[in-house]
């Protein structure tokens, strides 16, 4: 008996052990594939025309600028809606509203957050582009705003719901400790409930951009993606191209092997680069905080 | 693209599964014929529809039909590995050259016509276009509308993606006027939208916007540009009659090309798709019917 315990926990620990592995099999694996399908295009196109603003393959034109630019630009538009917004919210349900408000509240956040994205890519193009048009008098409303605005709409629930969760997690002698002090409502979420869920709160920011950068399908239905360099304030207003939509959009149809094929698999590598950078990024944040927070308890 | 691999896969069960039972009924009357067609991409689902129809009408032939390109159908051709290529372009010069060389004589058969109307919101006041003029605005040399003759609005360029077969026509005949040594590209900032339903939702809400697709897919309630060849020349709205008179600038003839005069089932079904039965599908499928079939035997 006791020896069949100590093999089946045996087994089951090696299980887990090899699910917890397994993950980072899976971004080796990936990323290897990546390598192997996109490093060609550094040989096959010159470094010079790889940072070229002009995105044409099928004339062979692969300047990528027009593309990272683009991705840069929604994603920050849609940080910049997610962020004020997702917190605005997380902060109202965990720490403002009545108990019953907060049952109803939490639920359709996160419903929100399956609504599934050509949904969202749809209302786009039928309702927010020609009412952005109309509104600020733009040519088209086909632009990075409107993708912005959307993708803000996607990373939301995530930031909400990782936020709330972080904040739900601060134990209530903190707040009862500033109310005491004098601290009014505001004074205590600002200066003691905040601060004290910090890395939560950055997980959560981290998982919304994270969101934003990766959606395709939504910003390839209302960005208008016109590969245009996309570095002056102005360019919000206007359509931009992603990398996710331009992978999105040209994969189907490029033959297999070719300098084009090579690219977009360029591409791919840029724009995971650039995710594990802002994960990089966000845990250090984070450690270096949980590192001074030790230090001044201790 | 990928529903028409499906109609492909789809089509390509049908007739495997159901043609042998229902030719095994018909045995008696004559030997099962088999007709090998392959080629254009444009004009696979038109193949399709037209080989569907014909083999039901006639369970004793059996036709397969494989997309991937006029060059891909054309080199079989040449190779003597099908009966009909089918192609959405001439047949080049090379090509003929090799076919001689392989003692392969292709003839042509017009059995479509593919227009590409230009569109605009009804509420601009632009009815017609010059080809040079088209091309200058998509290019990027014409910017607002007042330069032809409209409002004072910019003009926003809509274009499909540039893998769509489409693309690459409008930018050979319109925007490089047909040119081979042009080198004109579009305007970047050009939106390349992944649909034609893309392309008609912006342009039936946005009066600045020009768009392109083909003639079948224009919905009635978008304006079609009335374009002429040249400055001084006539300008001809897209219809089933002014592009088979020609007159209308972008169209385009599909070809299905066999190896000498067809004969026997190959023949039976080149006159059965000439005839007003199949060109109905044509106009189905959104294609303009080749009313007057030049070449056909």
């Amino acid at each position: 008996m006791e020896k069949s315990l100590t093999w089946r926990e045996f087994i089951i620990t090696r299980l887990i052990q090899a699910s917890g592995y397994s993950a980072i099999l899976f971004v080796a694996l990936i990323f290897f594939f990546l390598l192997r399908e996109g490093l060609p295009a550094l040989w096959e196109v010159k470094l010079s025309d790889l940072f070229a603003v002009r995105w044409y393959p099928i004339e062979n034109h692969f300047g990528l600028l027009p593309l990272l630019t683009g991705s840069l630009i929604v994603t920050i538009g849609a940080t910049l809606v997610a962020v004020p917004f997702g917190i605005g919210t997380a902060v109202y349900i965990s720490e403002i509203a009545p108990r019953w408000m907060r049952e109803i509240l939490k639920p359709l956040v996160e419903l929100l957050g399956g609504l599934p994205s050509v949904v969202l890519g749809f209302l786009g193009i039928l309702l927010l582009s020609p009412f952005l048009r109309v509104f600020l008098d733009l040519p088209t409303g086909l632009t990075a705003l409107a993708g912005s605005l959307l993708l803000g709409g996607i990373a939301v629930p995530t930031v909400v719901s990782v936020a709330e969760d972080a904040l739900d997690a601060v134990p209530r002698a903190y707040r009862e400790g500033a109310w005491a002090l004098g601290a009014t409502r505001w004074q205590t979420i600002w200066r003691v409930t905040l601060p004290a869920a910090k890395s939560g709160v950055l997980t959560a920011i981290m998982l919304g951009v994270g969101r934003a950068i990766g959606e395709t399908m939504t910003v390839m239905m209302v960005t208008g993606n016109a590969p245009v360099l996309a570095i002056k304030l102005g360019s919000i207003f206007s359509p931009v191209r992603t990398m996710t939509a331009t992978i999105a959009a040209e994969m189907g149809e490029v033959a297999n092997g070719s300098t084009h094929y090579h690219v977009l698999f360029f591409i791919g590598m840029v724009l995971f680069l650039i995710s594990l950078g802002v994960n990089i990024a966000a845990s250090s944040v984070v450690f270096r905080a949980k590192k001074r927070a030790e230090r001044i308890l201790s | 693209m990928k529903h028409i691999l499906i109609i492909f896969l789809l089509a390509s069960f049908f007739i495997t599964s159901c043609g042998p039972t229902s030719s095994a009924e018909t045995a008696s009357n004559s030997q099962a014929a088999y007709i090998e067609n392959k080629g254009s991409d444009t004009i696979v689902n038109l193949a399709l529809a037209w080989a569907e129809k014909y083999q039901s009408e006639h369970p004793d032939i059996r036709i397969s039909v494989t997309g991937g390109g006029s060059g891909t159908g054309l080199a079989s051709l040449i190779n003597k590995t099908v009966d009909i290529a089918n192609a959405s372009r001439k047949i080049k010069t090379e090509e003929l050259d090799q076919a001689k060389a392989n003692g392969v004589d292709p003839v042509e058969h017009v059995i479509a016509r593919d227009a590409i109307a230009v569109i605009v919101n009804p509420e601009n006041p632009v009815n017609e276009l010059t080809l040079q003029q088209i091309s200058d605005v998509y290019s990027g040399k014409i910017n607002n509308w007042k330069e032809l003759g409209g409002d004072d609005r910019p003009i926003v360029r809509l274009s499909r993606e540039t893998n769509s077969g489409t693309h690459v026509y409008f930018l050979e005949t319109v925007l490089r006027l047909g040119s081979k040594t042009d080198k004109t590209l579009f305007s970047m900032d050009t939106l390349l939208l992944p649909s034609s339903e893309g392309i008609i939702a912006e342009i039936r809400q946005n009066p600045n916007a020009i768009g392109y697709d083909g003639l079948g897919y224009v919905p009635k309630d978008l304006k079609m540009i009335a374009i002429a060849k040249e400055p001084g020349s006539a300008y001809v709205l897209p219809s089933i009659a002014t592009v088979n008179d020609k007159t209308y600038a972008i169209a385009r003839d599909l070809y299905m090309y066999t190896n000498g005069q067809p004969t026997g089932a190959v023949k039976d079904y080149l006159d059965w798709i000439v005839a007003p039965e199949a060109q109905q599908i044509v106009a189905e499928l959104g294609f303009v019917p080749a009313l007057n079939p030049n070449s056909a035997p």
